[in-house]
């Protein structure tokens, strides 16, 4: 077997460990459902709700009484699915890291020169962000894991089976140390990115579920009374996101010395250019948005998610469809 | 989130998030006019209305709308094929779309960087940015000199709100006896103010009814590194629009053996900038000694695939002394204020064409342009004179000649294994007479005739270097020649690896802009790195007196901008000033 082969599989174990991890997440959002829903029951049945306790499945429960026409909000430990999620995410993690060095080793260079070796390297990166950030952050983010394993799984796989090029050399526009700088910062920043866009998703639906629970007496409980407040929800991803964003700034101005060294101009509104240009004022928007009154809040997500939409264009039609300088997909 | 009003804001448009909020719902809208909700509706003279409009663009909102606006109005570049990026994509959408290429070009579709569209959006988007910026830094300088404001009365209204009974410093094991509260209490707060100056804060002690206090203000960095980012940009827009009018680029191609002079005439092509003075270019000569292009030859999947190019120059100024030096891709060479990079290149054949008498009549390294990754090459020879008539020559190289399937030749490795040159011969009027330019890559066939190849009947002239063949109709011959330094001894196995020379496509460019947008692009990530993770904070801590003569010590913050450490701040101030507090209430 050569250090590419064992790559590869590595690359499939990962998505094997990835996928279960995956189930567990989702099961751990269906088990928050259920205790959202007992919990609201519990506390319906209760002449007085100060706080009572239930214990579903491990997880410890506590109702807080709401207040009149506000969102019940349950607290929520981990249940068993979510540690075995958790787990499962770092041993897959662990897999995936094993593959990106080997295949990096196999190919005597940094493993992000074709478009399978962005995918390969960007999801890790994704994961790496999303378990560096359940060790930072002060708040549990654990829910978090069903999007990141499921966005990495699907990346991963597209990557493997449509993308996957065996190890070739360098051609010679690529031999620049700007190679190991800008597409790493770049891929850096997409992990960033992600995570504040799954953020600005729930933070949406939480958003929505808090307006509903203001207007109206009833509201369907679901996982995301476990889950943090939708402002809780907005500053984190507007933490996350800013390090994206200048990670971002940080990729395109890497990329236009680059480029000057590369191709003669810093900058040539090639196809790659525009979409590097276009995620950062999108992101610039956003970030503009979190300050101007009346568009704090949602209408700000939704700029945080058409950003990340905008990468993921970038990544994917950009690379495959559009003509352009930056033609090193391999494929 | 501790987002508050502040009654002395930092000067931000009036729909900044931190700044006050108006009491009456007539402020003016976005769309139109000025206040759409009121009743009254104050008459605006043109002066008025100037000042509306200014107030309207310089908002945030208008600001957020451009920044959008400019991200769409982007898009249609990267759909379209741009004249500045791909000018033979252009050429082609014209004659793919012949109905709507005209229409989209209209609207100024194949330019869109430079329509006016798109510039009137930045313009406005940085004219917005200019009215923001300037009374930002105004109020920024002031701010600068201005004393920490005024102790709030009531700190437990504020973020982070946290008390500590006062302990006095020299026995801090017993509660302080209410006579030497006063003094202590002082004391504490010079302790404070001393602490928080070393913590970077600018303090001032004020004294409100008996009451001592210290404010305490940080982070002005974070305003400092806002406005440093938004004027950055302005100074790379104006690096880009005028330093990059004094710059030009040019490009040549340059065969083996050849040398350029770094004149205006010399250019196969060159793009001055507005303000370009020819005079300032420096004659420098450059001469390609060599070009090495290396290929893979030992993994599977990637034979042939390009592993380096090397041109080997040698560069002397006037009257100085040639210096050897290389160009490769991506490691331009910087010399005499120009950067040379290369960035093609290919084979130029040694032709030579002789009359019926065996005079030569043309003699010439012909550069054929690459037409695929193994190096097919298409290149014309044009013989105005020295014949009866006119002879023009289509020819197509073959690097590594192979015959296809079908008959047809093709090249299958970009080395010189087995180069195989043909040629179309075709005889008439080059149209070159009159003066009008042509391609030195085209031939025009109209008033000629085809004497071989296609369905002329007659095989194309096929040669291989140092072959001559006679061409049709008694016409003289052609010569393929042999450039190897040791051509006729065939001892070698790699006969033909020098056989062919070969050409590089120098770009030559200078943009004395360059320099400064680095510069303002070092400034925009410095800027925004410091403006987006300094939090710019005021802290407030009080011996204030309850009303059954105890003094406590009140801790305090009030965010300004983002700040999400803020209460952690302030509690870690408090531990650290008067330790950990006894009971839980302060949470």
């Amino acid at each position: 077997m050569t250090l590419d082969e064992i790559s590869l599989t590595l690359v499939y174990s990962a998505m094997a460990v990835y996928a279960i991890a995956f189930i567990a997440y989702a099961i751990d959002l269906a088990r928050r459902s259920a205790v959202a829903t007992q919990a609201a029951d519990a506390a319906g049945s209760t002449a007085a709700p100060a706080a009572s306790e239930t214990a579903v499945g491990g997880a410890g429960t506590t109702v807080v009484a709401p207040p009149k026409r506000d969102a019940v909000t349950v607290a929520y430990g981990r249940s068993p699915s979510l540690r075995v999620g958790v787990a499962l995410t770092v041993v897959a993690w662990l897999l995936h890291a094993a593959a990106t060095v080997t295949r990096g080793i196999a190919a005597e260079r940094v493993p992000w020169a074709n478009m399978y070796e962005f995918a390969l390297t960007g999801t890790l990166i994704i994961t790496s962000v999303y378990l560096v950030v359940l060790v930072v952050s002060k708040h549990d983010l654990r829910f978090l894991g069903t999007f990141v394993t499921g966005l990495v799984l699907v990346l991963l796989g597209v990557a493997a089976v449509n993308f996957y090029v065996s190890v070739v050399p360098l051609p010679p526009a690529l031999q620049s140390a700007w190679l190991v700088i800008h597409v790493f910062v770049a891929t850096s920043a997409t992990g960033f990115l992600a995570l504040g866009f799954a953020l600005s998703v729930v933070q949406l639906l939480q958003s929505r579920r808090e307006t509903l629970a203001a207007s109206a007496k009833t509201v369907k409980q679901n996982f995301l009374a476990t889950l943090p407040d939708s402002s809780t929800l907005e500053n984190l991803a507007y933490r996350v996101i800013i390090v994206g964003f200048i990670l971002w700034t940080f990729t395109l101005m890497a990329g236009a010395i680059w480029a000057e060294a590369a191709w003669g101009r810093y900058w040539g509104w090639d196809t790659k250019e525009v979409w590097t240009f276009i995620i950062w004022v999108v992101y610039a928007g956003y970030i503009h948005a979190r300050a101007t009154r009346g568009w704090r809040g949602s209408r700000s997500a939704w700029l945080a998610i058409i950003g990340f939409s905008t990468v993921l264009f970038n990544f994917t039609v950009v690379n495959l469809f559009f003509k352009g300088l930056h033609a090193y997909s391999g494929l | 989130m501790s987002q508050r009003s502040d009654p002395d804001a930092l000067s931000r448009p009036a729909d900044h998030i931190d700044s006050v909020e108006p009491a009456a719902p007539d402020r003016p809208t976005v769309d139109g006019g000025p206040g759409a909700a009121s009743v009254t509706r104050p008459k605006l003279g043109p002066l008025g209305w100037l000042r509306f409009a200014w107030r309207q663009l310089t908002s945030m909102r208008t600001a957020l709308l451009l920044l959008l606006l400019l991200a769409i109005a982007a898009v249609p570049g990267s759909l379209v094929p741009q004249r500045s990026s791909d000018p033979n994509g252009v050429t082609q959408y014209f004659t793919d779309n012949p109905d709507l290429a005209p229409v989209l070009d209209r609207f100024q579709l194949f330019d869109v960087y430079t329509s006016a569209w798109f510039s009137a959006v930045y313009l406005l988007l940085f004219l917005s940015l200019i009215g923001c910026v300037i009374p930002r830094t105004k109020h920024h300088f002031e701010a600068l000199r201005a004393r920490p404001p005024w102790t709030p009365a009531r700190l437990s209204r504020l973020a982070g709100y946290t008390e500590r009974p006062l302990v006095s410093t020299d026995d801090l094991d017993t509660p302080s006896p209410a006579a030497s509260a006063t003094r202590s209490a002082g004391e504490a707060i010079d302790r404070a103010a001393a602490e928080l100056k070393r913590a970077g804060y600018r303090v001032e002690r004020y004294d409100v009814r008996g009451e001592p206090s210290v404010s305490a203000e940080r982070g002005y960095l974070r305003e400092t590194g806002n406005l440093v980012f938004h004027t950055a940009l302005l100074g790379v827009l104006v690096a880009v629009g005028i330093g990059g009018g004094f710059g030009f680029s040019g490009q040549r191609v340059v065969v083996e053996g050849q040398s350029f002079v770094n004149t205006l005439a010399a250019y196969d092509s060159f793009n001055p900038g507005r303000f370009f003075d020819d005079t300032n270019l420096d004659p420098y000569r450059l001469t390609l000694e060599e070009l090495d292009a290396v290929y893979e030859t030992r993994n599977q999947q990637a034979i042939g695939q390009p592993i380096d190019f090397t041109a080997r120059v040698s560069v002397q100024g006037q009257g100085g002394a040639p210096t050897d030096a290389t160009v490769k891709v991506n490691e331009p060479l910087r010399v005499f204020g120009t950067d040379v990079y290369l960035l093609g290149n290919g084979y130029a054949p040694t032709i030579t064409v002789r009359n019926p008498d065996g005079d030569v009549v043309f003699t010439d390294s012909v550069p054929f342009l690459p037409q695929d990754a193994n190096l097919t090459s298409i290149g014309v020879v044009k013989v105005p004179d020295g014949l009866d008539e006119q002879l023009g020559m289509v020819g197509f190289f073959y690097p590594t000649q192979t015959t296809l399937g079908s008959g047809a030749y093709a090249s299958s490795y970009p080395d010189l294994v087995y180069p195989v040159l043909t040629l179309n011969v075709y005889q008439g009027d080059l149209g070159i007479d009159e003066g009008t330019p042509t391609s030195v890559y085209t031939l025009d066939p109209t008033s000629m005739e085809q004497l071989t190849g296609g369905e002329t009947g007659v095989d194309s002239i096929e040669l291989m270097p140092g072959d001559t063949v006679e061409l049709p109709n008694g016409l003289g011959s052609v010569t393929f020649e042999d450039v190897s330094p040791d051509a006729g001894s065939d001892a070698a196995a790699d006969v033909y690896s020098q056989s062919v020379s070969r050409f590089a496509s120098f770009d030559i460019h200078d943009d004395p802009s360059q320099g400064w947008v680095l510069a303002f692009a070092v400034l925009i990530l410095a800027g925004l790195l410091v403006s987006l993770f300094v939090p710019r904070r005021r802290m407030w801590v009080k011996a204030a007196r309850r009303p059954d003569g105890t003094v406590v010590l009140e801790y305090a913050g009030l965010a300004r901008g983002e700040d999400p450490g803020l209460e952690e701040a302030v509690r870690a101030f408090a531990d650290k000033h008067a330790g950990k507090a006894q009971d839980g209430s302060a949470d």
